[in-house]
């Protein structure tokens, strides 16, 4: 890893191979991280590594090369569960972000819903946080319930209390950090109102863990999901951390094999925390990759991580609010949000503006997000959004706004 | 000129031909491309088994609404069992632009919705 400094991490680019290309003689800059992040080489390495020297299926060999690759596996576990300030046995590796939250709508949600019952959730969810729920509150004759956003893009905890009194509250789900807006959610007030009143919580930790400190214990929420590829990590592999009680008492979500004790002809019992969740051969591979990932994000710091984050936001803020006919979603103060900037302008639609940026090598995403009731309650059916990671730098932001500028005199704005 | 943002699509996105509502109105649909969210709805008036007027409403990128708006001018007067002949071939001629794989939705979604007025199937014209 290269020097960092400690205003910019510009220096940690030379890690990230893709972001050495060039498209048309102009060199990509890349500005959709909320989509998926870049994989720093040590990430690519640990997994070429694992394949070239340690694969084979892990815990039940006996020889020397299965040990060595469930250490590899298992160590990768203990290491996301440090970095997530949690425990590993409650560090359960699914798909991705949308297998975590699946398995507690499956496992949980059709144990402990019923007829009657309500689940919170928000106007800014993303997609994943919302359809397990609809599935579930359908097969249990349980009700959805949705908290709503500002015109800031904030929640109203206010809001929330109302709700919680009315009793019937079994579970609030709830994003960290919102996908489109950038909104910082009030986690663990949301965590300890809503256990105030006997229901659990899930937080969405997709784009929250990839760019901000997040120690999971202390903020006390039941349920948090995340996923690797966001964080600098492979595909294939996500993360539920859950408390203990909880995950002991819940039945398992995918079954096969590993995720048993005993097997008999009628009826099985399970494996511990957190095998009983991971039916299958695990994404061992991804596992190490993940792990390096973590590895990597320690080194930088996760503090400076968040630091440069909230300065590329504030610095986007900054420039956007140059353009003219420039919408902004999501709250104003960059120490309110994440590194993510909606935005719209008048008289150009989003697609439109991402073709453009794309001549110009400037990678932005276009669209609902996966977050279609947001952007009906934005009154929009699409917003442009740019987003960022450790390789980001304020000239990136430049090329943004120079390739708007672009844009509206396409548009003959 | 713009390869893709011609004069003339520009043109159309911002000043589309045939769009708003018809009341009352024979045949209707709506529908959205799942991949941008952007919605189309059609209205449609017949007359003699030909469509005598239509307008379209909804939201769009500049390619959906150009294609809505260019090829809303030679629907109007089109035999009605016609439209099932239309194939996306037709729609990018109207256009006359080059169209990536990324932007093919856009510029069939208008036909995707008159389709589905006129025949009942909504899928994707090929």
């Amino acid at each position: 890893m290269g020097a960092v400094a400690t205003h910019a991490l510009v220096d940690v680019r030379a890690d990230f191979p893709v972001l050495q290309r060039e498209f048309d003689g102009k060199p990509v800059v890349f500005l959709d991280s909320a989509a998926t992040s870049q994989k720093p080489v040590q990430v690519i390495d640990a997994m070429s590594a694992y394949y070239r020297t340690s694969n084979s299926n892990v815990h039940r060999g006996v020889y020397a090369l299965a040990r060595e690759a469930t250490d590899l596996f298992e160590g990768a576990r203990e290491r996301v569960a440090a970095f997530a300030g949690t425990d590993p046995a409650t560090t359960i590796f699914t798909g991705n972000a949308s297998g975590a939250i699946n398995l507690v709508a499956y496992s949980w949600g059709r144990t402990n819903l019923g007829p009657g019952d309500v689940v919170v959730v928000t106007h800014m969810e993303h997609h994943s946080n919302i359809v397990p729920w609809q599935l579930v509150c359908a097969e249990r004759g349980a009700r959805l319930h949705y908290l709503s956003v500002s015109d800031i893009g904030e929640l109203s905890l206010d809001e929330l209390d109302e709700v919680l009194a009315g009793g019937r509250v079994k579970l609030v789900a709830v994003a960290h950090v919102s996908n489109v807006l950038g909104t910082l959610n009030p986690v663990e007030e949301i965590a300890a109102r809503a256990r105030a009143a006997g229901a659990v919580t899930l937080v969405d930790g997709a784009q929250a863990m990839p760019q901000m400190p997040v120690d999971v214990d202390r903020l006390g929420a039941d349920f948090y999901a995340w996923t690797a590829h966001k964080a600098l990590g492979p595909t294939g592999i996500g993360v539920l951390h859950g408390r203990r009680e909880l995950l002991d008492a819940m039945p398992p979500f995918i079954a096969g094999g590993h995720m048993i004790s005993r097997v008999d002809l009628e009826s099985s019992t399970w494996n511990e925390l957190p095998w009983k969740f991971e039916a299958g051969t695990s994404p061992i591979a991804e596992a190490v990759g993940l792990g390096a990932a973590v590895d990597y994000l320690q080194a930088v710091g996760m503090q400076r991580v968040r630091a440069h984050e909230r300065d590329l936001t504030a610095y986007t803020l900054e420039r956007l609010a140059e353009v003219e006919d420039m919408r902004i979603f999501g709250p104003l103060d960059a120490e309110r949000r994440g590194g993510v900037v909606s935005f719209a302008i008048e008289g150009i639609h989003a697609h439109d503006i991402a073709e453009i940026c794309d001549r110009e090598a400037v990678c932005i995403r276009a669209g609902h997000h996966c977050a279609q009731p947001l952007m009906r309650t934005l009154g929009v059916a699409a917003t442009a959004r740019a987003s960022f990671h450790v390789y980001n730098s304020r000239e990136d932001v430049d090329a943004l706004v120079s390739a708007l500028g672009r844009a509206r005199k396409v548009f003959e704005l | 000129m713009d390869a893709l943002y011609r004069d003339y699509i520009l043109e159309h996105y911002k000043n589309p031909r045939n769009f708003g509502e018809l009341e009352p109105h024979d045949l209707e649909f709506h529908d959205h491309n799942p991949l941008c969210g952007d919605e189309l709805g059609v209205h449609i008036v017949v007359d003699e088994g030909r469509i005598a007027d239509l307008r379209f409403h909804g939201q769009g990128c500049a390619i959906s609404q150009a294609a809505a708006s260019i090829s809303s001018e030679q629907l109007i007067g089109m035999p009605i069992d016609a439209v099932e002949e239309l194939g996306a071939d037709w729609v990018i001629e109207q256009l006359g632009i080059d169209i990536s794989p990324t932007r093919r939705k856009c510029a069939l979604l208008s036909l995707k919705v008159m389709r589905g007025a006129t025949t009942g199937d909504a899928s994707w014209p090929d």
